[in-house]
């Protein structure tokens, strides 16, 4: 009876969660993926197993191309863009600016604001209208004399441009992490270097750096699969048009406009697998390093 | 430690009731169960998507005449704001496959409907157009497009056009063009005079629009009926008709301006004199005409004018809101007096002159419906009928969605080729 007293009410309070997550994640999880692998082409019909079919024929569809490359321009430049933003404005509070805290705070504030409303302030500053139809950042551009953009409706670089409001939205959050990383880093090592001789310089390169990455692996993980499954911001910003589609956005529209329930289950299904590809050797390597500790 | 383990207890069941709460969960925004609204009066869910200035105040008119035929039943709004009712019929979807439909929700006439058709969702209402002789009320060509192997499924209260050429004659003057371009070769005559002058020749908006765009090129390249017959069963759309036809629109496209957010700064482009001229449905009037906050308080006929699209006068490229019976309703009998009242001669005349259309029936009161939509009102009763693509007459969603996708790409690659490839597999995967 002692004994059960000591696990049974841990395993109540957590029961639960368990089930809710059995049943409404992973449980629909495998039934998107029971579903994808069929041929219900429309929510009438019953549809029949088919294998993989389903995931070899959607490469042969131009729209899926391009809204796999959009994904990768995205990812891309949000995933670089944030790293490099937060790590630059970690750099600048630890070198002890004035007013650090409240600065620390108005980076962090866009985290606070939902995809969606800052999609819908993003797509009036990315307006394309030029000269004297120019509104928003164009507006400013022409103002102070630099070039005019088409911003996210241009064919070819408009997602590059898409990435933006997520650079501006997630990058206090990855300064946030740095800043932990860098006051992390024992001053007597830093001095140690000084003492040897290294410059300033050198010694963010060879001493703050490496001890950073376990940082910058969280961060390049967490910004990585934000934006695999990326799906409001571009919704708001464009609605479900082709030049900025992803496959979050060919979903739904598989989903909801062409009612192909099987052709949604199999993109839901990439979706999941690519951001696996990320989260997975995360989790892998965050059990390992806690077992260590 | 007895209270640590009742404690534990209470918090388990919490948790767990929460859960079933979720599982079983409708919205909150759910009527409660249709019985008795307030005071023994029974409610009418009526689902739309008309939120905005004009078309929500046409539904208050109606309703007010429902409420008052119908003093027993009270009026539910279920309306879910977003234009072309995107995100309505996503919420539609999930209400219908749950089985707890609305009693009765709009959706546009013709093809779009096909889907609720074939799931079973919909209670077909010939009984109600043989009570209420609305097959003698509508024009018989409507009532034929409608028709799905003679059984009709919704009652249409107006008609919009979708093939409107708008333009600002101011523009048109500076560009030295004499009027609105009759035929094609006209139009992409004048759109060169224009790109001359340094204007923006023709505005677009967001992808759709281009599709919009396309079924009035479409029309206007190739006929009344054989843009008809594209729709029907084992139509070509590989001719060289239709090559030619999209080479046109290629060729439109080209004068296009930078494409705008939505249809209405497109529109706008025109009535402020940047651009000079704009294809749209004519829900672009009242945005054009109404005083400002509903729209840009300009003058019809100095600051805008309107032709049908070139090439396509004397065909009615039309378009309707309609109402439906949905299986199961709850309350069946409202759902079907609000129907009367929406196929009623009152209630298309209270609700038509505020949404900026025009009735479905040919007996409106004429005097009610001026400038455009006297025009318009005239056009209706006298020429050919054409069903929208974009605004589900002539194709159902899954083929509106496949032709938006070739659209879409065609935009970027400018390949008519790959266009015409893309929209003749729509037609073959998704035609009836």
């Amino acid at each position: 009876m002692r004994r059960v007293r000591a696990w049974l009410p841990g395993l109540l309070l957590v029961t639960p969660s368990i089930v809710a997550i059995g049943v409404f994640v992973y449980g629909l999880l495998g039934w998107n993926f029971r579903l994808a692998m069929t041929d219900q082409h429309d929510e009438v019909s019953e549809g029949g197993f088919v294998g993989l079919r389903n995931f070899i024929d959607i490469w042969d569809q131009a729209r899926w191309h391009l809204s796999v490359n959009h994904a990768i321009v995205f990812t891309v430049v949000f995933v670089a863009g944030a790293l490099v933003l937060g790590w630059f404005l970690a750099f600048l509070m630890e070198k002890g600016i004035w007013g650090e805290g409240t600065f620390r705070a108005i980076y962090l504030f866009p985290m606070a604001v939902s995809f969606v409303a800052t999609g819908i302030v993003w797509r009036w500053l990315m307006n394309s209208g030029m000269d004297e139809r120019a509104v928003g950042l164009n507006r400013l551009f022409d103002a102070v004399g630099l070039p005019q953009w088409e911003w996210f409706r241009n064919q070819e670089w408009g997602m590059a441009a898409m990435a933006l409001p997520a650079v501006w939205q997630m990058s206090g959050y990855v300064m946030a992490l740095f800043l932990a990383g860098f006051r992390g880093v024992p001053e007597e090592l830093r001095e140690a270097a000084r003492v040897d001789g290294a410059t300033e310089w050198g010694v963010y390169r060879h001493v703050v750096l490496p001890l950073l990455r376990p940082v910058t692996l969280s961060a390049l993980i967490i910004l990585g699969h934000i934006s695999l499954k990326v799906f409001d911001l571009i919704v708001a910003v464009s609605g479900k048009q082709i030049v900025t589609d992803v496959p979050a956005v060919f979903m739904w529209v598989a989903v909801f406009d062409s009612h192909d329930p099987a052709k949604g289950a199999t993109i839901a299904a990439y979706i999941v697998l690519s951001v696996a590809v990320f989260v997975i050797p995360y989790l892998i390597w965050s059990v390992r390093k806690e077992r260590r500790s | 430690m007895r209270r640590r383990w009742t404690a534990t207890v209470a918090i388990t069941l919490a948790g767990l009731l929460g859960l079933s709460a979720c599982g079983g969960g409708g919205s909150p925004a759910e009527p409660a169960a249709s019985g008795d609204g307030g005071g023994g009066k029974q409610q009418v869910e009526v689902f739309s998507w008309w939120t905005g200035p004009g078309e929500a105040d046409g539904l208050k008119a109606m309703r007010e005449i429902f409420e008052q035929q119908n003093p027993n039943l009270t009026f539910f709004d279920a309306a879910v704001a977003g234009g072309s009712g995107d995100k309505a019929k996503a919420l539609l979807a999930s209400k219908l496959q749950a089985d707890t439909p609305p009693d009765t929700f709009q959706g546009h006439a013709g093809a779009e409907l096909q889907g609720y058709i074939k799931a079973g969702d919909l209670e077909e209402l010939n009984f109600l157009y043989d009570e209420l002789k609305l097959a003698d009320a509508f024009p018989a060509q409507l009532v034929e497009q409608i028709s799905v192997d003679g059984k009709i499924y919704s009652v249409p209260v107006n008609i919009h056009r979708s093939n409107v050429l708008w333009f600002n004659p101011s523009v048109l003057k500076e560009a030295g063009v004499a009027g609105a371009p009759k035929t094609i070769e006209e139009f992409v005559a004048a759109l060169e005079k224009v790109k001359a002058t340094g204007k923006i020749p023709l505005s677009i908006g967001s992808e759709w629009t281009v599709t919009h765009l396309l079924e009035s090129v479409l029309l206007g390249s190739l006929g009344t009926d054989a843009y008809n017959a594209l729709f029907k069963p084992g139509a070509d759309w590989n001719s060289p008709q239709v090559a030619k036809a999209l080479e046109n629109f290629k060729t439109i496209m080209s004068y296009a301006g930078s494409p705008q957010d939505d249809w209405q700064p497109a529109a706008k482009q025109v009535a402020d004199g940047e651009a000079a001229f704009n294809i749209m449905g004519d829900w672009a009037y009242g945005y054009f005409h109404n005083p400002p906050d509903g729209g840009l308080g300009k003058t019809s006929k100095t600051d805008f004018d309107w032709a049908p699209a070139p090439g396509t006068e004397g065909t009615y490229l039309w378009l309707s809101d309609s109402f439906t019976l949905p299986k199961g309703a709850k309350n069946r009998d409202g759902a079907v007096a609000w129907l009367k009242v929406a196929a009623s001669k009152e209630g298309q005349d209270a609700f038509n002159p505020k949404k900026g259309s025009i009735p479905a029936r040919k007996d409106a009161d004429q005097s009610l419906y001026t400038d455009y939509l006297a025009d318009a009102l005239k056009d209706w009763s006298g020429n050919k009928l054409a069903g929208s693509i974009q605004h589900g007459v002539a194709v159902n969603q899954p083929w509106l969605a496949a032709i938006n996708e070739a659209v879409g790409l065609f935009i970027g690659t400018q390949d008519v080729a790959e266009l015409q490839k893309g929209l003749a597999a729509a037609a073959t995967a998704n035609a009836q």
